[in-house]
């Protein structure tokens, strides 16, 4: 009994542990990410250009003569680029392992409450009726993708709600109504859109192309406060996923808990897909590898997703932009890519529980 | 502390699960629920635990509505083993066990020495400790019972219920927690309140037994008041025969099988 106190406390430094290593891994895939392009930069004019940025870090860095295009490209080009790959990456992860823990089932998705279809629909109309920018900067896609999917989870909720006490299971099919109404709202529109309707299947396959800061700005309040309000209920959801009664008998009310998991993954999920189109697999099987190496503890797995998911799509929207350049692949093509056969395998080698 | 729950009445649609049910249960008394299945047991511990709300009546714990009280302290107070539910994730013996913990933690506080040595002596108790890495889902029924019983101990409670905490445990195993549940309520003063389908079991080992039938309180009191001939036969349908354990001095029963008539030739009454 003497050994307990030792092992648990190494249990706790292995939690840091993976956090530093998925965090400097992150940090690299950025590094790379923005050196790699069209125009090559090596890796250490990247990192003294990125590093002048960081206040308090840029006093030790030395002045290697760079040079201003690079840092104009660094900077105005690839940055925000792959900073909303990290933002939508960690939002779509972190809501995807939440939903998972939250159903108790780890085929969930982010997109399984119909928000992807809400935003979808909005940013159809916006496409095709060439509505004009109210915001610099902004086109009007995102802020009517952002708008309709907040107003889809408002209804899911409101459909869901209705007889008072709300399971899991009422939620999953007034989402399922609900985007398959949109859907049919969306695809009528995209028949009678005629030239815009290139555009409207490059957003539903989710791209980052002819992103800027302005996106950034739009997304990130969302997904880093839905993100750290997920991580602080990490905690509850370990109970909630055994159930609404034993969660109860260990202190947890579960229909309050749910609500705000919810609307947190339903807030960041609108917010990534509002600037990033429906990008697919990467909320289904990032907290999925993430589950297999580090446990289903979600005071881990959650923020452990959430950086992964930011390497994943990084990683992915850089492939993506060179494989067959100067033209572009939408990114949830290459996710699409890589995460279909995976699915296929977790589904193949994935244990019944109950036996 | 004291759990008192004063005319309970609870309905599923139309079909009346518990009718005008009263008990109480006092800090070191052990409580056996007896009834045949369908008879409003798990209704009644889940009414108990706060878990549902009744149509009619009040459940007080020291004297505080326990319908009226937020989640966690109720938890600090009353530890619930329920019939074993689905486990979603392979999480690991320690950490289901650590989870007993959490009323007595605060959002964002961590996991003290003091918890871990709490979680440690859980695990002793109900003889999970050489599994603590293991994941949950690779145990066995029995062992995962053990596992959430010792989650219920980490979490320290004045009142502990049971529902059925033996009902997949082999009978060496079976005796041995619920020695470890009649020391809990005689040397740490918790009040313990078990369904139990095992009428010779709850004869053993409880103070006061309660008989349900229909959701409706048949019968409250010593074993010897409760498991006798009429009331057994009334409630579950079918000949018993009562007689005293050799060893321990409590009534127990035995069950004569239908189909006995007859066939003459092994009668097990007939001593």
């Amino acid at each position: 009994m003497k050994r307990e106190p030792v092992r648990y406390l190494t249990y706790r430094d292995r939690r840091k542990k993976y956090l530093v290593i998925l965090t400097s891994l992150l940090l690299a895939a950025m590094v790379v990410a923005a050196g790699v392009g069209a125009v090559p930069i090596p890796i250490a004019e990247v990192s003294s250009i990125l590093m002048c940025r960081v206040p308090f870090v840029s006093r030790w860095v030395p002045n290697m003569g760079r040079q201003d295009a690079y840092e104009t490209i660094i900077l105005q080009v690839r940055l925000p680029r792959i900073l909303l790959a990290v933002i939508i990456g960690g939002s779509l992860a972190g809501a995807g392992a939440t939903l998972q823990g939250l159903f108790g089932n780890p085929l969930a998705d982010p997109y399984i409450m119909g928000i992807s279809s809400g935003a979808a629909l909005g940013a159809t109309i916006a496409i095709s009726s060439r509505l004009p920018s109210l915001i610099p900067g902004l086109s009007s896609v995102p802020v009517a993708a952002f708008l309709a999917s907040v107003a889809t989870m408002t209804m899911v909720y409101y459909l869901a709600g209705v007889s008072g006490r709300v399971s899991m299971d009422t939620f999953l099919l007034s989402g399922v109504v609900v985007s398959s109404f949109l859907w049919a709202v969306m695809s009528f529109i995209m028949m009678m859109s005629g030239d815009s309707l290139r555009e409207i299947m490059m957003w539903l396959m989710g791209s980052l192309s002819n992103k800027g800061y302005a996106h950034v700005k739009m997304a990130s309040p969302y997904a880093v406060f839905g993100i750290f309000v997920l991580i602080i209920m990490a905690r509850d959801l370990n109970l909630i996923c055994l159930g609404d009664d034993e969660a109860r008998h260990l202190g947890v009310d579960p229909e309050h808990a749910k609500g705000i998991i919810m609307f947190a993954s339903s807030l960041v999920t609108a917010a990534s897909v509002s600037v990033g189109g429906i990008i697919g697999f990467v909320g289904l099987i990032v907290p999925h590898v993430m589950r297999i190496i580090l446990g289903p503890d979600h005071r881990l797995l959650l923020p452990a997703s959430v950086i992964a998911g930011g390497i994943f799509l990084v990683s992915a929207d850089t492939i993506a932009r060179t494989l067959i350049a100067p033209a572009e692949i939408p990114v949830g093509v290459i996710t699409a890519l890589v995460g279909a056969p995976f699915f296929f395998y977790v589904l193949r080698r994935r244990k019944v529980p109950e036996g | 502390m004291r759990l008192c729950a004063f005319s309970i009445c609870h309905k599923y649609g139309i079909i009346i699960a518990i009718d005008n049910v009263s008990l109480s249960l006092e800090s070191g008394e052990f409580v056996g629920i007896l009834g045949p299945n369908g008879s409003g047991k798990t209704t009644l511990l889940r009414v108990l635990a706060g878990a549902v709300k009744p149509c009619g009546g009040t459940v007080l714990l020291d004297g505080e509505d326990v319908h009226k009280m937020r989640p966690k302290p109720v938890a600090e107070k009353i530890a619930v083993v329920p019939q074993n539910g689905y486990i979603p994730f392979p999480f690991s013996v320690f950490e289901m066990v650590m989870m007993g913990r959490e009323p007595h933690m605060t959002r964002f506080s961590r996991e003290s020495p003091r918890d871990v040595d709490i979680v440690s002596q859980a695990m002793a108790a109900t003889g999970v400790t050489h599994l603590a890495d293991r994941s949950v889902l690779d145990l066995s029924y029995g062992e995962r019972q053990r596992v959430v019983v010792a989650r219920a101990l980490a979490q320290e409670p004045g009142i502990l219920l049971l529902d059925e905490p033996t009902s997949h445990l082999d009978p060496g195993y079976r005796m041995e927690i619920m020695d470890v549940f009649k020391s809990l309520s005689r040397c740490k003063n918790i009040g313990v309140l078990a369904v139990l389908h095992d009428v010779n079991l709850a004869s053993q080992y409880a103070d006061r037994l309660i008989m349900l039938n229909q959701g409706k309180k048949v019968a409250d009191g010593i074993p010897r008041e409760v498991v006798t001939k009429e009331i057994l036969e009334s409630v579950y349908g079918v000949e018993a025969i009562v007689r005293t354990h050799p060893a321990v001095g409590c009534p127990q029963v035995m069950l004569v099988p239908g189909f006995r008539a007859g066939q003459g030739e092994d009668n097990p009454a007939g001593n």
